[in-house]
């Protein structure tokens, strides 16, 4: 039998989910990609499975639309009869049961974040395979390579909800600088027992890194406004 | 309750996808697993990483749990495959506890359960990728054997798993006997754990050991190593030989 063990499948995407004190911060970029194309340069991979909880999606866009699908039905039916709003918990474990019974078939790694009033802010990771694994943050897709060392240096317990965006949004940003399958905008979902909050950070609105110039609407602006010589023979 | 996505697979002689029942390989993965028997009963090391191929993944993830009153279970491979058999024996233990008939499955039993549960799995050859150690003391006596993926499953007085098995194993077949004290016994576990991590890629410096006795099961809070670097043979390596490693 081939093992292949050391080589898991990258997935297009960088998704991220970060709890704060008193919700979660769940963050994506908008790239959907068809091998070298990009098919979709604004997407939404922030899908929400009920009022309180929504889910990162990163991997195959299929797979994780219809897992997504099932697992929003499921909870609304599990609402109603509940009589409540379903725990965080409860989604990971739908989530869980979907792709760990489907391991053979599916492609996709999963953020779970959401509140409930039992537990607070919460986030589980579900990666390739279906282990669920609760965490203070996660990150995830292929973007999530490049911040594993950031996050081990600039992640700290107990940050406010500003501060947890934007370090979401840092990091969002990096993986897009460095990941050819993450791009575009990035997106934030806030999560917290007052409701949800979404955000929006075109491209233009994020920090340049490295080897990253000021966008500019053309040459001819540089050359008319005079200053250093930009073209030299 | 199970839920798998409606999929007609069709003819499995035909169709390509028909054998796709299988598990091929791991994603999440724990490494090595040390138990020993001593004085009270058993103790059990294992680090807190879940490996993603050569990327250390996850840093927190518990692989030795409690199993009813009795037992231990410690488990390497796949963690979801791992989550599956805790659930698997969850089930298994809330049937023993609605008999109320004052007895409880102990560590033999336990064993004998998952040992049946892989080798008929693999029989599918569709096995949890899993090696299993299984300690436990029940009424005095003390008890440790381990089931691999395949089924093959046997009891000893020290076993380990993965790479634990050619690093660990030659130390405890040297320093382990009879009658260990607690501290002996976390210390010799101590030796083999710090091995696997000067050794083993996929280990981190963050362990837990746990210990199950007639009194019940304790498992440590994590905790960290310290490592010696500082050999002479260690400053210098390449002086006499430029360019070699």
């Amino acid at each position: 039998m081939d093992l292949n063990l050391d080589a898991p499948h990258s997935m297009g995407t960088t998704i991220i989910g970060v709890t704060y004190n008193g919700g979660v911060v769940l963050g994506a970029d908008s790239r959907t990609s068809t091998g070298m194309y990009v098919a979709n340069r604004a997407s939404d991979k922030i899908t929400q499975l009920t009022d309180n909880v929504y889910v990162c999606r990163s991997g195959s866009a299929a797979d994780s639309q219809v897992v997504s699908d099932y697992v929003r039905y499921f909870l609304h039916q599990h609402t109603i009869q509940l009589g409540q709003p379903a725990t965080v918990k409860v989604s990971a474990n739908l989530i869980r049961m979907l792709a760990y019974n489907n391991k053979n078939m599916l492609q996709t790694g999963l953020i779970v974040g959401g509140w409930d009033k039992y537990e607070g802010g919460k986030i589980y990771g579900i990666p390739l395979g279906g282990t669920v694994v609760e965490q203070p943050f996660a990150i995830g897709g292929s973007g999530s390579s490049y911040l594993y060392g950031f996050f081990d240096q600039a992640w700290k317990e107990g940050m406010t909800k500003e501060e947890a965006e934007q370090l979401v949004v840092k990091a969002v940003s990096l993986a897009i600088a460095r990941d050819g399958a993450s791009g575009g905008v990035v997106r934030t979902v806030i999560i917290n027992s007052e409701g949800v909050t979404r955000n929006f950070y075109p491209g233009d609105k994020l920090q340049l890194w490295h080897e990253e110039l000021e966008p500019q609407n053309s040459l001819l602006d540089i050359l008319n406004a005079g200053g250093p010589v930009p073209m030299a023979m | 309750m199970t839920f798998t996505i409606p999929i007609d697979n069709g003819d499995a002689v035909k169709n390509a996808e028909a054998d796709s029942q299988r598990t091929l390989y791991p994603y999440v993965t724990g490494t090595s697993i040390v138990a020993i028997k001593y004085k009270d009963g058993v103790l059990m090391a294992s680090d807190m990483g879940g490996s993603y191929g050569s990327t250390l993944r996850y840093k927190n993830i518990e692989r030795i749990k409690a199993i009813g009153k009795h037992s231990l279970l410690g488990a390497s491979g796949e963690i979801s495959d791992f989550q599956e058999i805790l659930r698997y024996l969850d089930e298994l233990i809330l049937n023993d506890n609605m008999w109320d008939d004052g007895n409880s499955l102990g560590p033999k039993e336990v064993h004998n359960y998952l040992t049946r549960v892989m080798y008929n799995r693999r029989n599918k050859f569709n096995p949890l990728w899993n090696t299993l150690v299984l300690g436990g003391v029940k009424k005095g006596k003390s008890y440790l054997g381990m089931v691999s993926m395949i089924g093959v499953s046997f009891e000893d007085n020290h076993v380990a798993t993965g790479f634990g098995n050619h690093l660990a194993r030659p130390i405890l077949r040297d320093e382990w006997h009879a009658d260990l004290s607690f501290e002996d016994g976390v210390k010799l576990l101590e030796k083999c754990m710090r091995v696997l991590l000067y050794r083993d890629r996929s280990a981190i410096n963050k362990f837990q050991i746990a210990k199950i006795t007639e009194e019940g099961v304790t498992i440590s809070q994590p905790y960290s190593l310290t490592t010696f670097w500082e050999f002479q043979a260690f400053h210098n390596p390449t002086a006499g030989a430029q360019g070699s490693w």
